[in-house]
């Protein structure tokens, strides 16, 4: 069944389209081809913006407010995903996910089993890349909140955690807000991680590697829609971080 | 509060010029000169050496045409005042996030030989721009202008434009007012952007695999050579010099990006 | 009668080196001098914004800043009222709500709004109540801030330049109600101007400043004296 994910020991998860009943989407006229992939992708790329937004934006805030030395070094650190190819971040998922090691440990106690070639591998790999994204967004939006909102609260008498949640972050919000929906633009469009952490399990299929198998295996057709529609929703994003206003994350 | 005084610079700035000098140097000692000194010692060098000269020729050849075309969109979305600007940047901006695969299909689609727009070109200039360097080149040049693009805008947009009338005021032509006044005035910001384009392009994955058809020898960048050595021992050599790339190109982002604040 | 506030400190910053000693009894003290003479760092040391070098600072007789004995009150506990010089109202809150969050001796939210909107009254702003921020003037704009500044029943109230951003028209008519408002409910001020007409107008007391030092003091001479008299400063520099 497209969009469910069976992974080499066995994981059995449907994706989001396990909750839109086949025959509607038929009705709509979008063929399996396109729905499959474009639910494994939404689904896959919201539970990664899920963990992205709320770690990435509390690691944000505290690299922006914080006074401990290193924050420069953990921001680069935090970045790396940007720089490197999305092959290298694959491949360095794969052997920690799936060869010996700690993380494989810890895995098998929380899942079961390891995450390579599997939805949840998927979403880790997509974490990974769009965190980047995420956090330098956040940081560079917290830190840009003109201090003096802060000092004046402080002379009101509020406490550190008020003045965060009632002055920063809402000050600040339309750059956290872009942060997140670059991330999710970014999960959704991410390609090399996500195909050698899932390999080629035909089923594993995100919308991207769809287009690169309906390129070299599959009919122009295909490839012809697949690609409208990323192009479409990469526009659609894009223009609403823009419609959020000017951030500078680097 | 009226400005505080602040506290003098003059070394903070010293020593960010050294800084950010010693990391640029190091930076082309590892990618030339280190590398023919250690290519005894590096194991396995003669297999790294291919994808690795080739993927600083593409991404060397792809800086200059991404660079100079997204400073100079920069230029004009941040100096001109016609409407739509703002979707012209997030159409310039797309690579960012569209998917690989996608920018690879509609590159294919545009410059392969046997499509109308391809052809045209095929006949007109005489070069083929599919599966060979110039695919490689033009993919790894389309990931990195999105930054170029946005960092140059964004640093032209914020130059003083009292400079400029003055500059103007001397009798200065535009195009001279434009290069020894705004550009220098904007290079942090720029710079910034062309670290960052740089680290995308020698990252470039998803869309040369389809354009440029990872043929051995001729099209197979380090992104691509380091999948097929995954169970070879000179992956570990390739992994380190991409890293270290990485690692430096940030630290040269985040450098230029403080010294801006 | 305990002075309002005693502050003799001294700060380095940079090139800049601020070393200024006064003592405010009560009424409207006014630091005036030209820009970069050191007044605001001064009320951001006041207000515990930021720590001097050396010195101390008694605010009601509790000493809030001890740097010999690293004695620090945060800014919270000051109990310091500011006045800012673009208001500094949070624009995603609406007039009353920028009023309620300083409101701090009241619980409960309908008591706080309440407490709010007598203040509004005070300043004349009292239509203002819903409004946003960003759809206020300068001067309304001026008039929230300084409701905001004393809702919290400050022992002391820190105006930066509070109308250097504003028209000449609405300057003299916001001068009228900020000696007024102050004067009225009996808080001790201190204000920040280079404008030396402000100055007089407002101040009770006006000291001179320039290149961080103190040049001098001198009580305002006021036909009627509508609030507490003012005795003479001590205006020595630090020995």
């Amino acid at each position: 069944m497209p969009g469910t994910c069976v992974g080499g020991t066995g994981e059995h998860r449907t994706s989001v389209n396990g909750l839109v009943p086949h025959s509607w989407l038929n009705a709509l006229g979008i063929p399996p081809w396109v729905w499959g992939p474009l639910s494994v992708s939404l689904h896959a790329a919201l539970e990664a913006t899920l963990v992205v937004a709320v770690v990435g934006c509390a690691l944000g805030f505290l690299l922006a407010k914080g006074c401990f030395p290193g924050r420069g070094a953990i921001e680069t650190v935090f970045s790396l995903p940007m720089a490197l190819p999305p092959t290298v971040v694959g491949w360095y998922l794969l052997t920690q996910l799936g060869g010996p090691g700690p993380i494989r440990s810890a895995e098998v106690r929380l899942f079961g089993h390891p995450l390579t070639f599997t939805f949840t591998g998927i979403v880790v790999a997509q974490i990974v890349e769009s965190f980047p994204y995420c956090l330098r967004f956040s940081r560079a939006a917290i830190s840009g909140v003109d201090p003096r909102f802060e000092q004046a609260a402080r002379a009101m008498g509020l406490p550190q955690w008020r003045i965060a949640l009632l002055v920063t972050l809402p000050l600040a919000r339309r750059g956290v807000v872009a942060g997140v929906v670059m991330a999710f633009g970014r999960a959704l469009g991410d390609f090399g991680a996500t195909m050698i952490v899932a390999g080629s399990v035909p089923i594993a299929t995100t919308m991207p590697i769809a287009l690169y198998n309906a390129v070299f295996f599959g009919s122009h057709e295909q490839a012809m829609v697949l690609a409208l529609v990323q192009l479409a929703v990469a526009f659609g994003i894009l223009f609403g971080v823009s419609r959020l206003g000017k951030v500078k994350p680097w | 509060m009226e400005r505080e005084p602040k506290a003098a610079p003059a070394l903070d700035k010293r020593k960010r010029a050294v800084v950010i000098s010693v990391v640029v140097l190091v930076g082309f000692g590892l990618g030339f000169g280190a590398a023919h000194l250690l290519a005894r010692y590096i194991a396995y060098w003669d297999i790294v050496s291919g994808p690795f000269f080739l993927s600083l020729r593409v991404a060397s050849a792809a800086i200059v045409i991404a660079g100079v075309t997204g400073v100079a969109s920069g230029y004009m979305l941040a100096k001109g005042h016609f409407p739509g600007r703002d979707v012209l940047e997030t159409v310039g901006s797309l690579p960012i996030i569209l998917p690989p695969t996608v920018i690879g299909y509609y590159l294919l689609e545009v410059l392969s030989p046997g499509t109308q727009v391809g052809g045209f070109l095929t006949r007109v200039t005489g070069h083929v721009f599919v599966y060979n360097v110039w695919g490689c080149i033009i993919a790894a040049a389309v990931a990195a202008y999105p930054f170029c693009l946005r960092a140059a805008r964004s640093a032209i947009a914020g130059v003083d434009p009292a400079l400029e009338q003055a500059a103007r005021t001397m009798g200065l032509p535009n195009w001279r007012v434009a290069l020894q006044v705004t550009l220098p005035l904007a290079r942090r910001g720029t710079a910034a952007g062309l670290t960052i384009g740089c680290a995308r392009a020698l990252g470039e994955y998803g869309a040369t695999l389809m354009i440029g058809g990872d043929i051995n020898g001729r099209t197979r960048t380090m992104s691509l050579a380091i999948l097929d050595s995954f169970t070879t021992p000179e992956r570990d050599t390739m992994l380190l010099i991409l890293v270290l790339m990485a690692i430096i190109a940030m630290t040269g982002v985040g450098l230029l990006g403080r010294s801006r604040s | 009668m305990t002075a309002a506030l005693e502050l003799a400190v001294a700060r380095q910053i940079g090139e800049f080196n601020l070393d200024v000693a006064f003592t405010v009894e009560s009424g409207m003290s006014v630091l005036f001098g030209p820009s970069g003479a050191g007044k605001s760092l001064t009320l951001a040391l006041i207000a515990g914004l930021i720590r001097p070098d050396s010195g101390t600072i008694t605010i009601n007789g509790h000493v809030v800043t001890d740097c010999s004995r690293r004695t620090y009150v945060s800014t919270q506990k000051r109990r310091v009222g500011m006045v800012f010089q673009d208001g500094l109202l949070l624009p995603h809150r609406s007039v009353i709500d920028n009023v309620a969050l300083a409101v701090r001796q009241t619980r409960g939210r309908r008591a706080r709004r309440a407490v709010a909107r007598s203040w509004l009254e005070r300043v004349g702003a009292e239509g203002l109540a819903d409004r946003r921020p960003g759809s206020l003037s300068g001067g309304q704009r001026q008039r929230v801030a300084l409701a905001r500044g004393l809702a919290g029943d400050p022992a002391l109230i820190l105006l930066d330049e509070p109308l250097s951003a504003l028209d000449a028209e609405v300057r003299r008519e916001l001068r009228e109600l900020i000696r007024g408002v102050i004067i009225s409910s009996s808080v001790p001020a201190v204000l920040v101007t280079h404008d030396a007409e402000e100055a007089e107008e407002l101040g009770d007391v006006i000291i001179g400043y320039n290149h961080g030092r103190v040049t001098g003091a001198r009580v305002v001479d006021r036909p009627v004296c509508p609030g507490p008299a003012s005795g003479a400063p001590e205006s020595t520099g630090r020995a």
